[in-house]
């Protein structure tokens, strides 16, 4: 086919194309596009009328300039113009130029829908096609409105032209995705399902999507499609490779259709009907069948499409789950694959496969193919496959082979690649508990876990063998002598240190009979690492050193001279100095019965899911939310050890797992001690967690587990509402929570000791949220201490649908929780109840305040009382960014002073308070060092 | 389907299909990201990822990479066959096409497109019918006077991948 002759060249836009090609320098190109974009400017403002063709040429310069990724802000209106021309193809450029660059001006969209209009009534079925293809490309809410009952007519219209109905269906189809609401099929639901029915092979291909989309959301009306589905897939498996001409692809009939309408019926569940049954059994014998067949080509394409449709039938069988035959006869055709030259179906049949491992009638024929399975993971040289083998592994483990498969993904660790090795290791320690039959396997693997992959090993997991070995005491000495084994090792994983230091810290007294492993010899063993650890590590092992001297008097004085010795008692770093000075006094003034009290071996922990598995299924779940993963994680691992403190202290050996604050400041009463974290702890740690978060992306929380409570009582607030919440201390817009099913925004503005707040609640299904109701409360002190009052919001959110609600503020007088925002509605008839942290800081009252350095310093010099002044050293969980400081600060509400603090390096900032009982003047003084990326802040309150 | 991208050997876009609603950072996020990952794949490695939430299909046909999103549901096979499909669409319109016409010949491309995926789901898959339509189009045109198809070289420097046909590595 001479393509010289085709479209409609335009030269000029040639020559312009040509010209940026030649450009040498990123420069010249945008001098070139600037020259260009000047030129379209003035043709389009100049006097003279431009002819249609040199609209279309500009226009279309335009959109090449956009399609480089340069923003293009006019052009629309001609592009519009272009759209009533009678020539196909100004018309056509117009549509092209309006579908990528959707642009929200009303007036525009007006134009727009007009002409979109006119085109569908025009009864010319090409510019029909042009008209459906820009909706369907923009598929805008705007235009939802517009054509959502026009377009069904037209699909189901006895004259509309094959072409018509095919862009009709998919158009429909994109405004059922953007606006379901909008989207009313009812009386025209069974006609479109007839178009299953339809002669033209291209209609029931388009009309298919639709009805699968339709189907999903609405099972039920659309359930006659079952058996029309299943004749019409009979048909086409059953004919000859040419009866459908143009449909065969590479001698493999109709292969999309055939995908389309296996992926139809498994929206449903096997039909009930027998003969429906049967003839639908029998399709899908057929095609397991070809796939046993030589190949009627070489081609790729061909084996390609036959295998599509072959995957989307044991998918199908997968769906359906109760056919033994089917499934095995599944099972056997993947394991052919499994072995196949071609990279793809290896990784295909390994995904699939993953599935079946999962159903009880051919999980045992999976686990037959474990030995290909642990080859892929050896030998395949592309990581993605790696990856489906070692899923694979983990879906097929079960008691009988849990040993093996747990050792072959140990071996692979040692290689594995280094994207996947944190999952692997989730996974090795998942399965090495649940399916623990003695417990020193267990302790085994994960000891071997840190050996060989120590570096991405969570917190989580070596959090779950202490937990686990202090729950079982079957397995204490086991524990206890493995760690002092993997301890001598000269050089050890620092998770090992934590792990060793934990257990022998608690349990060393069982091994402390065998005189290789007597009392001293542990110590010397554990602090022989201790100066290689970092400074969590470190305090970890002070107290385990203090629970050596509890188990074993004898070790006393050799203890005591650690930790009199400078490095330990004048220690840089707080907490080592704070440990060191309270467990020496500790062991020097408490008696045997005090000492073996405040020091008793650590009580069980409750039971509760593994936390590796919560963070497993975050891993796989959508979204890549890992800044927040990890802070949870912190979280998560602080509560476990017993109320660490964030960030740092993991090892709270000595007190219970209650919620002590600062487990070592507490274990002694020693709080006139030396003086660090003392005072206003709530203070303190808010600033902490204001920079804690600086960094995190705004890309919000995904929660991917929509909220299963069902008690119509307020729900206990997330997990996650705190975290929720410092989200908010530096900012007052943002999204507060989000879920599979609802997302609230919030905007909100401050003045005095007032505040408003909009709260804006998105229904991000397609299906009404009723009975929608939300409640603002005030917890305990707080009632007396914040004025909060909602107005109420409409019971009913349709779906795709934002309802807002407007908060009232009024602060009497200085607070520190924040009020609980409780929401309740029901999601196709289950209640859904969630409670909330409404973002309301006491910070939120600041009152910038301006001063000289002189004024400055005199007014903290006055503040000298301990309950004035609070003081709070922390690590900077970030790179430190001056901008990013100077923002969070200002975020914080206080006004940053500049030239005040003689160290350039430091921050100051001054702000009132403003509560309706008073006025609290406040100073800060942010001073960060870089060296040890230490961030103290002083804080002062008048 | 989500979006569909083509781009060279050495990462330009030549075409972006999005059929979801993304804001123009987020479309050029995912852009450089996707294009980054896909061209650091050896060749014999096998044609699907998992990117986020989405599947990643691709394919390489001489100089070019054309590389679709599709949901977790999708069928990677016969989404491979669209991209396949496509490229003889464009291939039996231009003649033998290769990078440059769908450099200067964009329009065309996405009209081509448009006829064959529509709102991501495939529409008419019969080559025919895709290209009658197509070529009534044309003959509704009616600016004879500038047929000229631009061949390699003439206006532009001659980058000999560009001007390898598709089909032909």
């Amino acid at each position: 086919m001479p393509a010289v002759s085709k479209g409609d060249g335009m030269r000029g836009l040639a020559v312009f194309i040509s010209d940026i090609r030649n450009c040498k320098s990123k420069e010249a190109e945008i001098k070139r596009i600037n020259k260009e974009l000047a030129n379209i400017r003035s043709k389009f403002k100049g006097d003279k009328a431009l002819d249609g063709y040199s609209k279309k040429k500009y226009v279309c310069k335009l959109l090449f300039i956009f399609l480089l990724g340069h923003d293009i802000d006019f052009g629309h209106m001609e592009a519009v113009n272009l759209l009533s021309s009678n020539k196909y193809t100004e018309k056509q450029i117009g549509y092209l130029f309006i579908s990528v660059l959707v642009n929200s001006n009303s007036e525009l969209i007006r134009l727009i829908n007009n002409a979109i209009k006119n085109d569908l009534s025009s009864r010319n079925p090409t510019f029909m096609c042009l008209a459906l293809h820009c909706i369907a490309n923009v598929g805008s809410r705007e235009m939802a409105e517009a054509f959502a009952g026009e377009i069904p007519r037209i699909l189901v219209a006895g004259d509309t032209m094959d072409s018509v109905k095919q862009s009709a269906a998919l158009c429909l189809l994109r405004l059922y995705k953007t606006s379901p609401d909008l989207v009313l099929m009812g009386e025209w639901t069974s006609r479109v399902v007839h178009l299953l029915n339809d002669q033209h092979m291209g209609v029931v291909t388009a009309a298919i999507s639709l009805i699968t989309c339709l189907s999903q959301k609405n099972p039920d009306e659309f359930k006659t499609c079952v058996s029309l589905a299943v004749s019409r897939l009979s048909r086409i498996v059953s004919s000859a490779s040419t009866d459908l001409q143009d449909y065969t692809y590479y001698f493999v009939p109709a292969p999309w259709l055939s995908c389309k309408l296996l992926r139809l019926l498994q929206c449903y569940p096997p039909p009930e009907d027998g003969a429906v049954k049967g003839r639908l059994v029998e399709c899908l014998e057929t095609i397991l069948n070809k796939a046993q067949e030589p190949p009627k080509s070489k081609k790729v394409q061909h084996s390609n499409a036959k295998n599509a449709i072959l995957f989307e039938a044991i998918s199908l069988i997968i769906h359906y789950d109760s056919e033994p035959n089917l499934l095995v006869r599944a099972c056997n055709q993947l394991g052919q694959f499994l072995q196949h030259r071609e990279t793809n179906l290896r990784y295909l049949a390994l995904e699939s496969m993953c599935t079946l491992a999962s159903s009880e009638f051919s999980h045992e024929a999976v686990k037959t193919h474990i030995e290909t399975v642990i080859n892929a993971l050896k030998t395949e040289r592309d990581v993605s496959v790696r990856q489906r083998a070692a899923d694979l592994l983990y879906a097929m483990c079960d008691r009988s082979n849990a040993k093996q498969i747990v050792a072959e993904m140990l071996s692979y660790l040692e290689t594995a690649d280094y994207s996947i090795r944190e999952e692997m290791v989730l996974k090795v320690a998942i399965l090495a508990e649940k399916y623990a039959v003695d417990y020193s396997w267990y302790v085994d693997t994960i000891l071997n876990l840190i050996r060989i992959a120590g570096d991405y090993v969570s917190e989580e997991v070596w959090y779950r063998v202490i937990q686990i070995v202090i729950n079982r005491d079957d397995v204490q000495g086991y524990a206890a002598k493995t760690v002092f084994e993997a301890l001598q090792a000269p050089a050890c994983h620092e998770n090992m240190v934590k792990v060793g230091g934990y257990i022998l810290g608690e349990f060393g007294n069982l091994i402390a009979g065998d005189p290789r492993s007597s009392p001293l010899v542990q110590f010397n063993l554990l602090h022989s690492k201790f100066h290689l650890c970092s400074v969590p590590t470190r305090a970890l092992l002070l107290s385990a050193y203090i629970k050596f001297i509890n188990l074993f008097p004898e070790t006393k004085s050799t203890i005591q001279e650690v930790l009199r010795s400078d490095s330990q008692i004048r220690n840089s770093d707080v907490e080592l100095q704070q440990r060191a000075v309270e467990y020496l006094k500790l062991s020097s003034i408490a008696s045997t019965d005090v000492l073996a009290t405040v020091l008793e071996e650590m009580p069980p922990f409750p039971e509760r899911e593994s936390s590796i598995l919560a963070k497993l299924k975050k891993k796989k779940g959508p979204g890549a939310v890992s800044v927040n993963e990890l802070e949870e994680g912190k979280r998560e691992g602080g509560e476990l050890n017993g109320g660490g403190e964030r960030g740092g202290d993991n090892s709270a050996i000595a007190t219970s797992n209650a919620s002590t604050p600062s487990p070592s400041a507490d274990l002694l009463g020693l709080r006139a001690g030396p003086p660090v974290t003392a005072a206003a702890p709530s203070a303190g740690s808010l600033l902490v967690d204001v920079f804690s978060e600086a960094g995190v992306n705004d890309d919000g929380f995904l929660s991917s587990a929509p909220p299963s409570v069902v008690s119509e009582d307020p729900a206990p607030p997330l997990p996650e509402s705190n975290e929720l919440l410092n989200k908010f201390v530096c900012k007052n817009n943002g999204v507060l929570f989000e879920n599979q099913l609802l997302q609230i925004g919030i905007k909100s503005e401050y003045r005095q000791n007032l505040g408003r707040m909009y709260l804006f609640y998105g229904n991000k299904t397609s299906v009404q949220f009723v009975t929608f109701s939300t409640t603002v409360t005030c917890p305990g002190e707080l009632q007396s201490q914040l004025n909060v009052q909602s107005k109420p919001v409409e019971p009913l959110i349709e779906g795709g649908a934002q309802v807002q609600q407007v908060i009232n503020i009024e602060c009497l007088t200085d607070f520190s929780d924040a009020p609980l925002l409780n929401i309740k509605f029901r999601y196709g008839g289950a209640l859904q109840n969630l409670t909330l942290k409404l973002p309301v800081t006491i910070n939120k009252f600041f009152q910038p305040t301006e001063m000289a350095s002189h004024d400055f310093f005199q007014r903290w010099k006055q503040l000298s009382l301990p309950q004035q002044e609070a003081q709070k050293i922390f690590k900077a969980n970030h790179a430190m960014d001056t901008e990013v400081l100077k923002a969070k600060l200002l975020g914080l509400g206080m006004a940053l002073l500049e030239n005040v603090d003689p160290n350039p390096e430091n921050f100051v900032c001054a702000g009132v308070i403003q509560t309706k009982a008073q006025q609290v003047g406040s100073l800060l003084r942010l001073e960060p060092k870089r060296a040890s990326s230490d961030v103290p802040i002083n804080r002062a309150q008048q | 389907m989500q979006f569909m991208l083509l781009f060279s050997r050495q990462g330009k876009l030549r075409l972006q299909k999005w059929y979801v609603p993304l804001s123009d950072k987020e479309k050029k996020k995912i852009t450089r990201e996707l294009v980054q990952t896909v061209l650091a794949r050896k060749p014999k490695m096998c044609s699907f990822l998992e990117w986020r939430d989405l599947k990643i299909v691709y394919k390489r046909y001489a100089s070019l990479y054309f590389c679709c999103a599709i949901e977790d549901q999708d069928n990677e096979l016969i989404t491979l066959e669209i991209i396949h499909r496509y490229v003889e669409l464009l291939d039996k319109y231009f003649g033998s096409v290769c990078e440059l016409d769908i450099i200067f010949n964009f329009e065309k491309a996405y009209f081509i497109l448009d006829e064959f995926l529509l709102g991501g789901e495939a529409q008419e898959t019969s080559k025919k019918n895709v290209l009658k339509a197509i070529e009534q189009a044309d003959l509704l045109q009616e600016n004879l006077d500038f047929q000229i198809r631009l061949l390699p070289g003439v206006l532009s420097p001659n980058i000999s991948s560009e001007s390898t046909g598709l089909f032909q590595s």
